[in-house]
This record gives structure tokens, C-alpha cells and sequence, in this order.
């Protein structure tokens, strides 16, 4: 197992090495001179071809593009992203608590989805095919259908306008987090329930099941095993969905203005400030990695077959 | 493709495509339908309700809501088809000379799928729309870039499943060329696989829009689409609330047809889920959760 992780660990690298690369390449693809953008954000009224090329010159745009990139790479390591074009404050200094508040919005948001999930999963599994399971199973599909930004404006308008009971936006108490969590566990929740409820369906018909049973087991005890056994499954997945979610809550945040990493980025890219955008890819494609490289490592840990393909 | 009669039998997944061709038709012949410009303001008949002329009522610039709507079908809809079409095109060339050749050809192909796949969707997305500009064609061309690895992976799979068949082999030793073999003999069994993971693609990619749409960083107005009237309407939405009902009922309606369409069609091309289904009397077709709807993203 120790040799896995270490060769999970070392094929990370070359990922990781392989997206910053890209995403250097994809902002010298931009069709904007960065030293125009620069100066326009400054608000510098009239710009002259030395001003322009002073400014090349300070962004360091005169040397090689390897240079660059070099250079960047080993900033960017230091968490030096830079000034952004805008504000001209250091990118981190922005970017460095807007990833925490998104951080904590989706660890609580996967923590939600992951205990709904269970018991729904459970609930239905255990209710096949009578009332309990088709309403649950309907209305998922009826809320899964339904854009996620939808369903927190008609909360909203529910809860803060109508009701008065949590506020609209912003994060300013513990308040603050109820709305953004319930719309993300709702919209992933309904999805993630199914994973868990065909398992345990698939688990149910057994052999063990049927023996536990002859053996006068309580129903209980037997409904524990198959939920340990069923969860295999889940756990890979639920591991699979923190990316996603950390990924996509864009959309919420905007709407709950949170200030997390998503409206950031959308503010930056409506004033086309390119540092932020940057480090925005970086940072999270990186978390992306990270994440996905502990989710195979806790699957293998569960399945050991996964362990031989290494 | 004798199973797809069973799809007329299950009178759901008939009245879901009934909705998503007449939604498409509407689209495609919008102007002809749409009863008034869909742009044309009348600040005299701001937030109107329901008339013989607006039969849906009018927004916050007197505009026909119904108008906007059917016009916001081809960006909402349409371009997200073509999109789809593109996307699941390249996949499938990818994944055919990949699941096929295989070898060395196959190894590398798919490291570059693995590159790809390795980037959350959203955050490239916003990358690419941060880069190249705010507007509709830069999230298309966003999705046809994150999305072709993901289909290219799926139809790789089941393109292999195939290549190793008996038949195929039998083709081979008769000298048939790889062309008319793919064509004879992989592409008819491999397409059920493709068309449920592009339906269900479908679904998750038309929110996607939407979302961003609603961000504003997609269609840029006047122009009508989904995601951007429900912004429009988010703005009025302690006042008039119920102008959030119009696009969002559409939204709701149309990708619950496109969901349980995918359902549907999963069930009637498995020959293993269809026994179920017909055991239990269609209802199966909730039994098969297609789980790989946000999980494109």
C-alpha cells in the first residue's frame, strides 16, 4: 500500500506540471496586450508606444516565452501570483481568503450532501417501491431538473423576503451559511442518494442478506451490514464529488454574494483582470489534483483490487 | 434499433419527446411562431400581465415574455445541440481509432483524454471566457473543449467491448478493411452507449448555460435566452416575483423531458434493463438513476 501511494503521489507531478503549462499558455493566448490592460485599468488617459513598452518591460513581457514561464512557475510556488491589474495588490492577498470561504462552503456543503445522501439512500433502499421511496425519488428528479441558481432565488424570496428569517447575502454569521449550503446539498444530494440506494438494492439480494436472515438476525443488525458493505461504493464517489462541487459553486456564490473564489473570478473577468483569472485556474485545477489523487488512494485503500493496475 | 418501439410504449418518455421536438421546432421556426419582436420595448406596458396580445405578459422593458421565450430557445436549446453534436463528434472519432487500434496510439490518446479530464469543467470554462471574452460562442467553444475528452473516454469503452467480438474477427479474417468494419459492425452496437450519454449530456450542459448565462457572462443583451431572462428577472424579484415563472417553468420542463427522455432511452436500448422493466411494468424507468448528469461537469 505505502508503494501505491508514493506512485499515485509521483504521477500527480507531471499533472500538475502539465496544468500550469496550459494555463500559462491559455493567458498568452489572450488577444489582449497585457501591458495595454494594465494601463487602461490604471486609468492612465493617454497611452503612448513608450509607455506601452515601459510597462512590457516592468511585467517582464520582453523575454523568451520559456523564461516566462520559468520565471512564473517558480513564483507561483512561492504563492507570489503576482499584482492584479485592477487594485494592484498582490493576487494572494485577494485570492487567499476568497479560497478559504469557499473552502469552508463546500466542506459544510459536502458534509450535508454526503449525510442527505446516506439517508435518503437508506430510506428509499429500505422503502422500495412504496410511497415513501417514488415521492422522495420523484421529487429529486423534480429538483435536479431545476437550475440550481433558481431554486436558491425562490428560497430566498421564500426565506429572507417573505419570512424575514436569514439573510439574503453576504457572509456575516453562522446565518449566512444556510441558504448557500441547502441549495448546493439539494442539487447534489438528489443525485448522489441514487448511488447510494442502487447499491444497497443491488446489496439486498445477497447471499449473506438471506443467511443473516435464516439465522434470525434482527433486521437491524442486518441493515448495518449492508449499509457498511454498500457504502464501498459511495465513499469512492462522494470523494469523486468534491471536486465538482468545489468546481461549480460559481453560480451560488454569485447569488448569495458570497466572497468566495467564484465571485472573484467573475469579477475579474468582467474587468479582464488576467493575474486573478490565472491563479484562479491554477489554484483550483491544482486542488482538483490533489483531491482526485487522495480519492484514488482512499478507493484503493478500500478495494484492493484497484491496487494492481499500479 | 427494434427496441426504440418499446420507447413509443412508455407513454412518459413519448410525451418527453414530444416536448423537446416541439421546443426544437419552435426554436428552429421561431420567427413564424413568435407572435411579436421579441426586442421591441413598450415602457408603457411595463410588467404587464397577461393579455390576448402578451399572452404571457410582458418584463421589465415591455417586452413579450412569450417572444423572448421562443427566441430563447435557439441559444438556450439549439446551440447548445450543435455544441453537443461537435463535442460528442470529435469524442466518438478519438474514441473509435483509440478503442479500436488501440496500442501505442491508444495509450497516448488517452493521456491527453486523462490531461483533459484532470480540469474541473467550470473553473475552464471561466478560464476560457476569461480569456477570450464574455459571449455565447466562447462557452460553446469552452464546452467542445471540455467535453470531447469525456465523451472520446466513454465511447472508447464501449467501442472496445465490441473490437474484440467474434464477428468482428470473423470480418477481419475475410480481409474486410477497418473502415467498413467499423462501419458495418462497430458503429450500429456502440451507438446505443453514445446517444444516452449525449442525452444525458444534453441536460447538464443546457443548465450549465444557463448558469452562466444567469452570470451574465453568456448572451449579452437584448438578446433573449433562458438563463439570462431569469437574471433579468432576479433583479425585480422582491417586487414581481412571479416574473421568474415564465423562464423558469420552461427551464424546469424542458430538461425534466430531456432527463427522463435519457431514462427512458437507457432503458429501452439495455436489453438487461428493459426484462426488468417489462417484469415490473415500467417501473424500471426510474430504476436506472443516470448518474453521470452533473457528473460531466
Amino acid at each position: 500500500m505505502g508503494g501505491y501511494i508514493i506512485r499515485r503521489s509521483l504521477l500527480a507531478i507531471p499533472l500538475l506540471l502539465i496544468i500550469s503549462f496550459l494555463t500559462f499558455v491559455l493567458n498568452a493566448l489572450s488577444p489582449m496586450d497585457p501591458a495595454e490592460v494594465v494601463l487602461h485599468a490604471q486609468g492612465v488617459p493617454r497611452i503612448t508606444d513608450d509607455l506601452l513598452a515601459e510597462t512590457r518591460a516592468a511585467l517582464g513581457m520582453d523575454q523568451p516565452f520559456f523564461i516566462r514561464y520559468l520565471n512564473w512557475l517558480l513564483s507561483c510556488l512561492q504563492l507570489d501570483f503576482g499584482n492584479s491589474y485592477v487594485t494592484g495588490k498582490p493576487v494572494w492577498s485577494m485570492l487567499g481568503p476568497a479560497f478559504l470561504n469557499t473552502l469552508k462552503l463546500t466542506v459544510i456543503s459536502v458534509v450535508a450532501v454526503i449525510v442527505l445522501s446516506i439517508g435518503l439512500g437508506i430510506i428509499c433502499a429500505l422503502t422500495e417501491g412504496r410511497l415513501v421511496d417514488k415521492s422522495i425519488r420523484g421529487a429529486a428528479f423534480f429538483l435536479t431538473s431545476m437550475p440550481s441558481y433558481l431554486l436558491a432565488a425562490l428560497l430566498v424570496w421564500y426565506f429572507s423576503v417573505k419570512l424575514d428569517w436569514l439573510p439574503t447575502n453576504g457572509l456575516e454569521s453562522i446565518q449566512s451559511y444556510i441558504l448557500p449550503v441547502s441549495v448546493i446539498t439539494i442539487s447534489y444530494a438528489g443525485i448522489y442518494f441514487r448511488i447510494v440506494r442502487s447499491a444497497m438494492l443491488n446489496h439486498l439480494n445477497e447471499d449473506y442478506v438471506l443467511y443473516g436472515r435464516a439465522c434470525g438476525l434482527p433486521e437491524g443488525r442486518i441493515t448495518i451490514r449492508l449499509l457498511r458493505n454498500s457504502l464501498q461504493v459511495a465513499v469512492s464517489v462522494f470523494f469523486m464529488a468534491i471536486p465538482i462541487i468545489l468546481g461549480s459553486t460559481v453560480v451560488i456564490e454569485n447569488l448569495f454574494a458570497w466572497p468566495g473564489l467564484g465571485m472573484l473570478s467573475v469579477k475579474s473577468i468582467l474587468s479582464r483582470d488576467f493575474p486573478i483569472i490565472q491563479a484562479y485556474v491554477l489554484v483550483l485545477a491544482a486542488a482538483f489534483v490533489v483531491v482526485n489523487t487522495f480519492s484514488d488512494m482512499i478507493n484503493a485503500l478500500i478495494n484492493p483490487k484497484l491496487r494492481e493496475d499500479f | 434499433m427494434k427496441r426504440l418501439h418499446y420507447l413509443f410504449k412508455d407513454r412518459l418518455a413519448f410525451l418527453s419527446l414530444f416536448i423537446i421536438t416541439s421546443t426544437l421546432l419552435a426554436g428552429i421556426f421561431a420567427p413564424w411562431i413568435a407572435p411579436n419582436d421579441p426586442e421591441e420595448v413598450h415602457m408603457e406596458l411595463r410588467f404587464a400581465s397577461v393579455s390576448w396580445d402578451y399572452l404571457l405578459g410582458n418584463d421589465h422593458l415591455g417586452r413579450c415574455v412569450l417572444s423572448r421565450l421562443i427566441y430563447g430557445i435557439r441559444p438556450s436549446v439549439l446551440w447548445v445541440l450543435v455544441t453537443l453534436a461537435i463535442s460528442v463528434g470529435i469524442g466518438a472519432i478519438i474514441g473509435f481509432i483509440s478503442g479500436y487500434f488501440k496500442g501505442k496510439m491508444d495509450a497516448f490518446l488517452m493521456r491527453v483524454c486523462d490531461i483533459m479530464l484532470s480540469f474541473p469543467g467550470y473553473v475552464m470554462t471561466l478560464a476560457i471566457i476569461g480569456v477570450l471574452g464574455v459571449g455565447l460562442e466562447n462557452i460553446l467553444l469552452a464546452f467542445v473543449l471540455m467535453k470531447w475528452a469525456w465523451f472520446a473516454r466513454i465511447i472508447r469503452t464501449s467501442v472496445m467491448q465490441y473490437s474484440d467480438a467474434e464477428y468482428v474477427k470473423f470480418s477481419k479474417a475475410l480481409g474486410a478493411g477497418s473502415f467498413s468494419i467499423m462501419r458495418k459492425h462497430i458503429v450500429p452496437v456502440s451507438l446505443p452507449d453514445i446517444a444516452v450519454t449525449s442525452s444525458s449530456a444534453f441536460s447538464s450542459m443546457i443548465l450549465q448555460l444557463s448558469g452562466f448565462s444567469f452570470l451574465g457572462l453568456g448572451v449579452q443583451a437584448p438578446h433573449a435566452e433562458w438563463g439570462m431572462m431569469l437574471n433579468e428577472a432576479r433583479q425585480v424579484m422582491f417586487s414581481r416575483p412571479e416574473i421568474m415563472l415564465a423562464p423558469g417553468i420552461t427551464t424546469i420542463l424542458f430538461v425534466s423531458a430531456v432527463n427522463f427522455f435519457t431514462d427512458a432511452l437507457q432503458v429501452a436500448l439495455d436489453p438487461k434493463l428493459m426484462s426488468i422493466a417489462k417484469k415490473k411494468h415500467r417501473k424500471g424507468i426510474f430504476q436506472k438513476a443516470n448518474l453521470s448528469r452533473k457528473e460531466v461537469a
